[in-house]
């Protein structure tokens, strides 16, 4: 396999190309619509219930309602830090085709064998020399710049196994134990996140993770030749 | 009832081809059906409306919403509306936030809860009259939009029996709620007839607070807060959707359907 390491690199299958960018367009929106939503009430509860009234486990200074015991009983539904109207709404849209685009990927991927071919990690990526010349190749970017696409190292496959299969379903579901409706029909998610609060403030913690992914993501790109990456991953080749 | 034991069958064919099918022609052709709420051609407001349909395709009908103990009961926040009579709130007509203040004045003996539209017998329910027939009480989680919730205590006479003795009309679709302190909701049969859906006069074992909508405010535990209207003067029973102009939730740019 080492072999591959300073081939041209091989194409990414049609399918992530395509895929990629529709689960780009609705993270992106999904991270922009839930910021504003968060402004609305920037604090984060563990547990069942929080409120201006409870302490809070983090309180963040964005927006203005913020402060334990603040704010409570002022005019605030229309205040420029609630625009929830539009950006709940904008969020559960990006989230439809956030899990259409999932679905696919995971059928797709199942199916073609691409998540245990490319993306679940097998024993011997785990070996002390892979992981280190990983590092290597890494901490050198030069050596990064000849490859992209297909084969992905142990650093790759770890991140694009973490964020696919694990934080952005993560997502999904605390999001979903935040809802009423939901929640009534399935209180096994109340159970699982210990609470609508509980799985708000996971819902935030992975959402930040998922933040320092894209930062880092975009980076890598960025530095490893912008042009010939986002060629890779429209056009191919 | 029969829409929603319909609802009970769940295919998972039917419900894909059917869930793409609501997409597609949503996206294409708008929304025109007097059973959905309008669209106006938004995108946000299909979205809205896909998901109002998904969750009532997904969802079974008569799942409750977790009930919880006297020991989970947390401090609650009045938010919104505090007193109709008060000018300086974001909701406010004079004329009804005068008559609430001679209402209150009066200890609401002379209050009345109309109930008219798509029923066989139009009438009004005093105070006494309400907690006169069978209550319902729960421990519930208020979610509010904005993030929070709290668990309170609510007693107050369930939906369905309101309606059911005004004698609501078998083609009756939507139940649309008026406040006091001019604000509008309105909720479709399947919450309307939720075992939990109450109008609530008590909270934590006293009278209903001026701050959570004294003297009666609608609970529905299956959605977010904004729906629980508080300070409720009248319900209209309706058999096609209304969006209640400039005083319901869809014309100032909120989701109608708030069960996420």
């Amino acid at each position: 396999m080492s072999g591959h390491v300073f081939a041209p690199a091989a194409a990414h299958p049609r399918t992530v190309r395509g895929l990629h960018w529709f689960l780009a367009a609705s993270v992106l929106t999904l991270m922009f619509s839930g910021f504003v939503i968060l402004m609305a009430h920037p604090r984060l509860y563990w547990g069942k219930t929080g409120n201006d009234l409870t302490p809070a486990i983090i309180e963040l200074p964005i927006g203005r309602n913020y402060k334990h015991g603040g704010w409570v009983g002022e005019m605030r539904t229309y205040d420029i830090f609630n625009k929830n109207g539009w950006a709940r709404s904008l969020h559960f849209l990006a989230a439809w085709f956030l899990v259409l685009t999932g679905l696919v990927y995971l059928a797709w991927g199942i199916g073609s064998g691409h998540l245990w071919t490319h993306i679940i990690p097998r024993m011997r990526d785990f070996s002390p020399q892979r992981i280190r010349e990983d590092f290597r190749k890494h901490l050198h970017l030069s050596a990064l710049r000849v490859t992209g696409g297909l084969p992905y190292g142990i650093i790759q496959k770890l991140t694009y196994g973490l964020v696919l299969l694990i934080a952005l379903p993560l997502m999904v579901l605390t999001g979903l134990t935040m809802s009423p409706a939901v929640t009534a029909a399935h209180p096994g998610l109340l159970d699982l996140f210990g609470g609508s609060q509980s799985a708000r403030t996971i819902h935030f913690i992975v959402f930040a993770a998922l933040v320092l992914f894209v930062i880092i993501h975009v980076s890598m790109v960025v530095l490893t030749g912008f042009k010939r990456q986002i060629r890779s991953m429209t056009i191919g080749g | 009832m029969k829409r929603a034991k319909n609802l009970l069958v769940v295919n998972r064919r039917k419900l894909i081809t059917g869930g793409l099918a609501t997409a597609g022609g949503l996206l294409l052709a708008g929304c025109t059906s007097k059973e959905l709420p309008p669209t106006y051609g938004n995108i946000l407001r299909m979205g809205d409306v896909l998901t109002y349909k998904a969750f009532r395709t997904l969802l079974p009908a008569r799942s409750l919403a977790r009930e919880y103990t006297h020991a989970d009961i947390t401090s609650s926040p009045a938010i919104g509306t505090w007193n109709p009579a008060d000018p300086h709130q974001s909701a406010y007509n004079a004329e009804r936030g005068s008559h609430y203040d001679r209402l209150r004045a009066a200890a609401f003996s002379d209050w009345r809860l109309t109930v008219s539209g798509k029923v066989g017998r139009p009438r009004s329910f005093s105070l006494a009259q309400l907690k006169a027939m069978p209550a319902r009480t729960q421990i519930t989680k208020h979610t509010c939009e904005e993030g929070w919730s709290a668990i309170s205590e609510w007693t107050g006479v369930p939906l369905r029996s309101v309606l059911e003795a005004a004698g609501m009309l078998p083609s009756a679709r939507f139940v649309n709620f008026f406040a006091y302190d001019d604000i509008a909701e309105g909720i479709d049969m399947f919450d309307a007839l939720h075992p939990q859906t109450i109008l609530a006069y008590g909270m934590n074992g006293r009278d209903l607070p001026m701050g959570h909508g004294a003297p009666l405010r609608l609970r529905v535990e299956t959605q977010l807060g904004y729906k629980s209207v508080k300070f409720l003067e009248r319900i209209v029973v309706k058999d096609e959707f209304d969006d209640l102009g400039k005083i319901g939730s869809l014309q100032n740019g909120w989701s109608w359907y708030v069960g996420i």
